[in-house]
């Protein structure tokens, strides 16, 4: 009588166990200083020599100080004289027009995004229409949001929405669009129909492409409202930092417009580290399309 | 002739002859605009309730295609095909598990969409990773596991949507040979499993490896290509649990290769 070739159940989960073993070896982790000097390091050298060479042209005095000031002069319109023009009212003003103007094209992108989500007609209608108008500068609208709406808070948003809303919503459309054919007849299969496959399945898949386009139109919501309030400049609209970089043309106060410029840069930069880049990262580790 | 018990299928004609069958097409054809020849032309297929069979095919034969016809995401463009219980789970040879859930999130999904309440998801879901020996591995993402650790969470899903059909297109091919073999005696074992426990599980497995269909099915069927027909059919009568190196396998596996090589060179 032969020798049964069959492997018994146990041996059988001895076996996979060791494949598993073998096939799933960790991956080391980087370790989180050595994280810190690759990612954070090489940024802020380059932005400290930078710093050193400004200083070097102004204290060679290539330009007077009133066209070129030094990192010092800036420091002082910033600083120094907080109060006196007001940049700390300004700041306030530009952040709560950013926070409400931003807030509601998240809002306005996310509802046409879901929507051409929905339908693959209403999707093929709206995207090159929405293309277009991401790629027009949203500045071209501010004549226009003024003469429809004089100088007030709805001409400010109204141009952050035309800048931002495109992006919110492509990303999200670009997200459903690129969903690959295998999930959705996986979700079929699994008895995903109508509004659950949308929920279960095509919106989880394009969250990564909708944060970028978060992040995209965070950016050209920014970019909107500084263009926005440099043109649309009256007492009655109260102050924000382009009304600042205004005010410090007219003055002929170049180390104001220099504050004022590293003030939006700043905080463009900073709303995106704290909110979209590790947002971004968390989505992309667990999915296993960046290494921890 | 060494029996075990334990590892036994349910013999053929005993449970299976009693039920209606898992699945039966009757002249089932499938042709694509734009395209001549047919890829599916008069398909009569049988499938026994509890009936393991391969169906096997060069490229081009249509074998992907009748699952989808099977599965219900195409419709044939004649003829009839009827599913035992009106659904068939599938499963494909990429894994096809949703990266933004765990392995156990994958298996609920599926427990979700069949409507299973809440408070039962969780532990079923438990249960089927521990079919496939994964219940150390029900809070990984997809992306912490291994191809063949992939494919028994992708089983474990098509377990949970508790149909009595499963289709399979090919489901190892991406595998290592290793592992293949070790998921050629899991999916076995979770077949008889199934049998035992009187809920006869159907399944149609699609593979262009010939020694992998012997290996497997209690039935070969050979598909021709452009146009795809049922060229001919084997009944492997070697009991269960059988190895690919088997000289019985070995032996029909090469009168099946001589049938698809003859099969392939009318094209020539």
């Amino acid at each position: 009588m032969p020798e049964p070739l069959t492997t018994a159940p146990r041996e059988l989960a001895a076996l996979e166990a060791g494949l598993d073993a073998l096939e799933t070896a960790r991956e080391p982790r980087i370790r989180s200083l050595r994280n810190l000097r690759r990612s954070v390091l090489p940024p802020v050298l380059a932005a400290a020599a930078l710093l050193g060479v400004w200083n070097l042209l102004v204290l060679a005095r290539i330009k007077p100080g009133w066209v070129l000031p030094g990192p010092g002069d800036v420091y002082d319109a910033l600083v120094g004289d907080w109060s006196q023009y007001g940049i700390g009212a300004a700041l306030w003003g530009s952040i709560s027009r950013a926070v409400i103007g931003f807030g509601a094209s998240l809002l306005l992108g996310t509802l046409i995004g879901l929507a051409a989500a929905w339908s693959r007609t209403l999707r093929a209608a709206v995207a090159p229409l929405l293309s277009g108008l991401q790629n027009l500068p949203s500045v071209a609208w501010v004549p226009i949001a003024i003469m429809w709406f004089g100088i007030t808070p709805t001409t400010i948003y109204t141009v952050m929405l035309l800048g931002a809303v495109p992006s919110i919503a492509i990303g999200l459309i670009d997200g459903v669009d690129q969903v690959p054919p295998l999930y959705r007849r996986v979700g079929g299969n699994l008895g995903a129909r109508g509004l659950a496959l949308v929920r279960r399945v095509l919106l989880p898949a394009a969250l990564p492409a909708y944060v970028s386009g978060l992040k995209q139109g965070w950016a050209f919501a920014w970019r909107s409202l500084m263009a926005a309030e440099l043109i649309a400049v009256s007492p009655t609209l109260g102050p924000g930092i382009g009304q600042t970089l205004e005010l410090a043309r007219e003055n002929q106060d170049m180390a104001l417009a220099f504050a004022a410029v590293l003030l939006i840069l700043a905080l463009g930069i900073l709303v995106n580290l704290v909110a979209f880049a590790p947002l971004e990262r968390r989505l992309r580790r667990l999915r296993g399309l960046e290494r921890a | 002739m060494t029996t075990s018990e334990t590892l036994q299928p349910a013999a053929p004609g005993s449970l299976a002859t009693r039920l209606p069958p898992a699945v039966q097409l009757s002249g089932v054809c499938k042709s694509f605009a734009g395209t001549a020849t047919p890829v599916l032309d008069e398909i009569d297929l049988e499938v026994a309730a509890g009936e393991l069979i391969c169906v096997l095919g060069a490229s081009g034969c249509g074998k992907s295609t009748l699952l989808n016809l099977i599965a219900g995401l195409d419709r044939p463009s004649a003829g009839r095909i009827s599913v035992d219980g009106g659904h068939a789970a599938l499963m494909f040879q990429e894994s096809a598990l949703f990266p933004w859930l765990t392995a156990a999130g994958n298996v609920e999904l599926a427990l979700r969409l069949r409507k299973v309440p809440k408070g039962e998801r969780r532990e079923e879901a438990r249960r089927l990773l521990s079919l496939v020996r994964l219940d150390g591995a029900a809070d990984k993402r997809v992306h912490e596991l291994s191809g063949g650790m992939r494919q028994r969470v992708a089983m474990a899903r098509a377990l949970a949507q508790n149909s009595s059909v499963l289709l399979m297109d090919e489901p190892f091919a991406a595998l290592d040979a290793i592992t293949r073999d070790v998921l050629h005696e899991e999916l076995v074992a979770l077949w008889e499993g199934n049998a035992r426990a009187g809920r006869p599980l159907a399944i149609v497995f699609v593979t262009h490896n010939v020694r992998e269909a012997v290996r497997l099915g209690q039935r070969v069927v050979l598909l021709s290509s452009r146009p795809g027909r049922v060229a001919r059919e084997w009944t492997v009568d070697m009991p269960q649990p059988r190895r690919i190196e088997d000289a019985g396998v070995a032996g029909l596996a090469a009168q099946i290769t001589a049938e698809l090589r003859k099969e392939i060179s009318r094209h020539a």
